[in-house]
C-alpha cells in the first residue's frame, strides 16, 4: 500500500534544513518498510539459531563413547568451506552494486559467482557429512552428533534455500527488469547472505574451533 | 504408498470419540450445506478467504478463537466430570489413555488455538485503526498468518477423527514425548500442528511489529500511541523472540522422533531438561504474549468508558516494557524442582516477584483512571473491573509459587492449576471478551445487546470462583495435577463444587452465544450511524462503523495522545470546516490474493503427511507451497487504486451520519 498522506505528496519537512522527524512523516517509504519487516525476520532467524547453538554447548561433550569432535573436524576443509562463504558474500555485495548502477550483464555475472561458490560450500559440507557417516558417526550415535548435524545442517538448509532464491531472482531480473518490487527482494536476498555468513562465523568459532579442542 | 496410515487409525471401537468426532462432523457439513444452499461461496471466497484487509483478517482469528473455545470447553466439562466421580471404587468414565488425550488437547488448544487466535485477532484489527493507517505492514503476509494458523487447528481437530492426539501433556516433556514411550502419531499431531501455526504466529509477530514502529499517522510519535498499540508491540516484539526457540526445540523433538538423534532421549547422551529450559524460555514469554494485549484492552476500555483520560499513562508504557524483558528472565520458575541450586532458584524466584511491582503499578492506574471519573457500567468494564479483582488473587498466587520452598510443596499440584487459570481466564479470556465486545460495534456497525453481555460476565464470573478456589484448597491437600482418578473420598465434595462452577462458565459461553444471536436479530434497531458508540477516545472511532477497506480517506494529524478525543474538543463548527475542506487523494490497496489460503492447504497437506509418513505426499505437498509462493512472485498487479471522487464521496456520507447522530 502506498504511503500517502494529505494529498498523496511527500510530507513537508520542516523549515530549518532539520529532516522531518519519523514520527511527523507518517508511514514510512516501502522499501524502509520492507527492509526493516526483514530485518526483524533475520534475528528472529537468530534467536531459532541461537537456540540450536545453546544445545550444542550444552551437549558438545555428550559424546556417548563415540567419535569426538578433535578426532572428526578437518580444519583444512572447513577453512576452505569458510573462504567460499565469505567470498560469495563479496560477490553478493558486488550483485547489490550492479543492481544499484541497473547493469545487468555485471548483475548476472556477480550472481553466477555466488552461486557457484555458495554450490561450492555446499559440496564441501555434503562431502564432510559423508565422510563423517562412513566413519560411523551418524546424527543418531551421540547427542554431540544430532547437536552438531542440527546446528550446521540447519545452516546448510539455508544455504540451500539462499541458492534457490537466488535463482528465482536472476528469473525475476531476466523476465521483469528492475521493477521495485524485484529491487526490494533483491536487497532482502543479500540481507539474507550475509546473515547466513554471520552465522557461519559464529559457528565457525563454536564449532569447529571451540569443538574440537 | 500410505505410510503409517490404515483404516485401524480410524478409533470405531471408542463411543466418546466416535459420537465426539461424528457430531463435529456433522457440524461441519450442516455449516458447507448452509453455505452451499445459501450460495455464499463465491461471496466467502471473494470477500473473506482471500482477503488481506487486517479488519477481516483479526475477525477470522476472532472466529477461529471462539470456535475453539468451545471445543477446548468441551474437554475441560469433560475433565471436570471425570473428576467429580471417578473415586474410589469408581472408575469414571473416561479411560486413562482418553482422559490423558483430553487434557494434553484441552491445554494445547486453549492456549494456541483459542488464546492466540484472540489477542491477535484483536490486535490485527485494531491496531491499524487506532494508529490511524490503512493496513499492516504486509497485508498477503497477514493473510498467510491466518491460514497457517487454521491449517494447525484442522490438523489437531483431525486428529480426533484419524489416529489419536498427544497424552503427553500440553508442553509433550521428553522423555515421555519421545518414541520409546509415546510410538503413536499423537505427539506428531501435536508437533507438526504447532510448527505450522507457529510460522504463522512469528510472521503476523512480524508484521504486527513492523506496522507499529514504521507505519504510524502523521504526528503519532510513540508517546502518542494508544496504550493498546504499545502493549501490541510489547507483545510482538516478545513473538519475534520467543517463538524461534519454540520452532527450533520442537524441530529437534522431531528430528529424536524421526531420525533417531539423541536430543532429548535418556540414552545416548540426550538431556530432557534440556527440552524443558528450551520450551520455557518460550513458555514464559508466551504468556505475556497473551497478557500484554489484554492489559492494553483493558487501559482503553476503563479510560473510555470512565470519561477520563488513562491515569499514568507513561508509567503504563514503561510498566509494559518492562514486562517485556522481565518477561525473559524467569523461565526457570516452571521448574525449580529440577534442582539447579538455591542460588539459581532464588534469583529466579526474586525476578519473579519483582514481575509483580510493574503489574501493581497498572492495576493501581486503571484504578486512578476509574477514581473521580463518571463510569459507564457496559459490558466491556464489567470485564475489566472483574479483571481487576480476579487477575490481583492470581497474581499474589504467582508470588506465592514464586518463593522456591513453597514451590516445591505445591509443584505439579492443583494449586499451580488454579493459579494459571486465575491469571489466563481472569486476564486473558476476559480481556479477549472486553475486547471483543468493545470493538464488536467498529467490526459490524451494530452494538451488542448489553443485558446478555452482563449475563454471560456474571456467570463466567461466579462460574470462574467456583470451578477453581476449591482447586487452590485441593492443592494444599497435596492433590496433584491431572488425575484421571483418585483415593481419597474426602476430595470429591471440592471437585463437584468445580464441576458446578463449569456449569456457571458453561451458562456464560451460552450467553455470549444468545448474545449473538439476539444482537444480530435486532440489528436494525442498534446501528452504530456515529461510528463512536461509547463516545471513544482513540483514533478508531472516527472512521465509520464498519470501516471501509481504507479505514481513512485521509490520513489523520495527530497533535497529542488520545488524537481523537482532542479533535472532538474542537468546536463543532471549525471541526465540520475541516472536515469539508479535506482534499482527497487517490490511494492504492493491495488486491486480494487466495496466496495465503492455498499456501495453507499444502500446509495441512504436507504435515498430515509427515504424521503418517506418506512421503511422496510430503513432497508433493511442499511443491504445492512452493509453486505458490512462486505465482505470487511473478504476479504483475499487486495493488487497484481508489478513486478521488468516491474517496469523498464515502468519507462525506459519514460526515453527515456523524453529525446527524452525535448530539451537540
Amino acid at each position: 500500500m502506498t504511503a500517502t498522506t494529505l494529498g498523496g505528496h511527500e510530507p513537508a519537512r520542516p523549515h530549518h534544513g532539520m529532516p522531518a522527524s519519523a514520527s511527523a512523516a507518517g508511514p514510512a517509504p516501502k522499501r524502509i518498510i520492507i527492509a526493516y519487516g526483514f530485518w526483524l525476520f533475520l534475528l528472529s532467524d537468530i534467536v531459532m539459531f541461537s537456540a540450536f547453538f545453546a544445545t550444542f554447548a550444552v551437549l558438545g561433550k555428550a559424546t556417548a563413547g563415540g567419535l569426538t569432535g578433535a578426532e572428526l573436524f578437518d580444519a583444512r576443509n572447513v577453512a576452505v568451506e569458510t573462504a567460499l562463504l565469505l567470498f560469495s558474500s563479496f560477490s553478493c555485495g558486488m550483485m547489490s552494486l550492479a543492481m544499484d548502477a541497473r547493469h545487468r550483464q555485471a548483475f548476472y555475472l556477480g550472481a553466477a559467482i555466488t552461486f557457484i561458490l555458495g554450490l561450492g560450500f555446499l559440496v564441501l559440507e555434503m562431502r564432510e557429512f559423508a565422510d563423517m557417516v562412513a566413519r560411523g558417526a551418524t546424527a543418531d550415535r551421540s547427542a554431540f552428533l544430532s547437536g552438531f548435524f542440527t546446528l550446521v545442517g540447519c545452516h546448510g538448509a539455508h544455504v540451500v534455500v539462499g541458492l534457490l532464491w537466488l535463482v528465482v531472482m536472476v528469473a525475476q531480473v531476466a523476465d521483469k527488469g528492475w521493477r521495485a518490487t524485484v529491487c526490494h527482494r533483491l536487497m532482502c536476498f543479500s540481507l539474507f547472505w550475509h546473515a547466513l555468513d554471520i552465522i557461519w562465523v559464529a559457528l565457525f568459532t563454536i564449532v569447529y574451533l571451540m569443538g574440537a579442542r | 504408498m500410505f505410510g503409517k496410515l490404515s483404516w485401524s487409525a480410524i478409533p470405531i471401537n471408542e463411543p466418546i470419540d466416535m459420537i465426539a468426532a461424528g457430531l463435529m462432523i456433522l457440524a461441519v457439513l450442516c455449516v458447507l450445506a448452509w453455505v452451499t444452499m445459501k450460495g455464499y461461496w463465491p461471496y466467502l471466497w471473494r470477500e473473506w478467504l482471500t482477503s488481506v484487509d487486517h479488519k477481516r483478517i483479526g475477525v477470522m482469528y476472532v472466529v477461529l478463537a471462539l470456535v475453539m473455545l468451545l471445543r477446548g470447553f468441551t474437554d475441560a466439562v469433560m475433565m471436570r466430570l471425570q473428576q467429580a466421580v471417578s473415586v474410589g471404587p469408581d472408575a469414571g468414565y473416561l479411560p486413562p489413555e482418553h482422559y490423558n488425550q483430553i487434557f494434553s488437547a484441552h491445554g494445547t488448544i486453549m492456549i494456541f488455538f483459542m488464546a492466540m487466535p484472540f489477542v491477535i485477532g484483536l490486535m490485527n484489527f485494531a491496531v491499524p485503526l487506532q494508529l490511524g493507517i490503512r493496513d499492516v505492514a504486509f497485508p498477503t503476509l497477514n493473510s498467510v498468518s491466518l491460514w497457517l494458523t487454521a491449517s494447525g487447528i484442522l490438523l489437531t481437530n483431525i486428529s480426533l477423527v484419524i489416529g489419536e492426539f498427544a497424552r503427553t501433556g500440553w508442553l509433550a516433556y521428553p522423555p515421555l514425548s519421545e518414541l520409546k514411550y509415546s510410538p503413536g502419531v499423537g505427539v506428531d499431531y501435536y508437533l507438526w500442528a504447532l510448527q505450522i501455526s507457529g510460522v504463522g504466529t512469528l510472521l503476523s509477530g512480524i508484521n504486527l511489529a513492523t506496522t507499529i514502529l514504521k507505519m504510524r499517522a502523521p504526528g503519532m510519535s510513540y508517546m502518542r500511541m494508544p496504550v493498546f498499540c504499545w502493549t501490541a508491540l510489547a507483545s510482538n516484539l516478545l513473538i519475534i523472540a520467543a517463538f524461534p526457540v519454540l520452532t527450533a526445540t520442537f524441530a529437534m523433538l522431531l528430528l529424536d522422533r524421526y531420525l533417531g538423534m539423541h536430543f532429548f532421549t535418556n540414552d545416548g547422551g540426550g538431556n530432557p531438561m534440556m527440552y524443558v529450559n528450551l520450551i520455557w524460555v518460550w513458555g514464559h514469554p508466551e504468556v505475556y504474549i497473551l497478557i500484554l494485549p489484554c492489559f492494553g484492552v483493558f487501559s482503553e476500555v476503563v479510560a473510555t468508558f470512565s470519561g477520563k483520560p488513562l491515569f499514568g499513562y507513561r508509567s503504563m508504557v514503561a510498566a509494559t516494557m518492562a514486562i517485556c524483558i522481565l518477561s525473559f528472565i524467569v523461565w526457570l520458575h516452571h521448574f525449580f524442582t529440577m534442582g539447579a541450586g538455591a542460588n539459581v532458584n532464588g534469583f529466579f524466584g526474586v525476578m519473579t516477584m519483582i514481575i509483580a511491582v510493574p503489574t501493581g503499578v497498572k492495576v493501581y492506574n486503571w484504578m486512578f483512571t476509574m477514581y473521580g471519573g463518571r463510569v459507564r457500567f457496559n459490558a466491556p468494564i464489567l470485564w475489566s473491573v472483574g479483571f481487576m479483582v480476579t487477575f490481583v488473587i492470581g497474581g499474589m498466587t504467582g508470588v506465592l509459587l514464586a518463593v522456591p520452598p513453597a514451590d516445591f510443596i505445591l509443584h505439579n499440584s492443583l494449586f499451580l492449576i488454579a493459579h494459571f487459570h486465575n491469571v489466563i481466564i481472569g486476564g486473558v479470556v476476559f480481556g479477549a471478551l472486553a475486547g471483543y465486545m468493545y470493538w464488536f460495534p467498529k467490526a459490524f456497525g451494530f452494538t451488542l445487546d448489553e443485558g446478555w453481555g452482563k449475563v454471560s460476565f456474571w456467570c463466567w464470573f461466579v462460574g470462574f470462583y467456583l470451578a477453581f478456589m476449591p482447586l487452590y484448597y485441593l492443592g494444599m491437600l497435596g492433590m496433584t495435577r491431572r488425575l484421571q482418578h483418585y483415593d481419597n473420598p474426602g476430595w470429591q465434595p471440592w471437585l463437584i463444587v468445580a464441576a458446578v462452577g463449569v456449569a456457571f462458565i458453561l451458562a456464560g459461553i451460552l450467553a455470549l452465544i444468545v448474545q449473538l444471536v439476539v444482537s444480530i436479530r435486532t440489528r436494525d434497531h442498534r446501528r452504530d450511524h456515529t461510528g463512536d458508540p461509547w463516545h471513544g477516545r482513540t483514533l478508531e472511532w472516527s472512521t465509520p462503523s464498519p470501516p471501509p477497506a481504507w479505514n481513512f480517506a485521509v490520513l489523520p494529524q495527530v497533535e497529542r495522545e488520545d488524537a481523537y478525543w482532542h479533535m472532538k474538543r474542537r468546536a463543532r463548527e471549525e471541526r465540520r470546516a475541516a472536515a469539508e475542506a479535506l482534499a482527497y487523494a487517490p490511494i492504492h490497496m493491495p488486491l486480494n490474493s487466495p496466496t495465503g489460503f492455498i499456501t495453507a492447504f499444502f500446509a495441512v497437506v504436507t504435515g498430515f503427511a509427515l504424521i503418517w509418513h506418506i512421503w511422496w505426499l510430503v513432497i508433493l505437498g511442499l511443491v504445492g507451497a512452493l509453486i505458490t509462493t512462486l505465482v505470487f512472485a511473478w504476479r504483475d498487479e499487486s495493488e487497484f487504486e481508489i478513486p478521488a471522487d468516491e474517496l469523498a464521496r464515502i468519507d462525506r456520507a459519514h460526515q453527515q451520519a456523524y453529525w446527524a447522530g452525535s448530539a451537540p
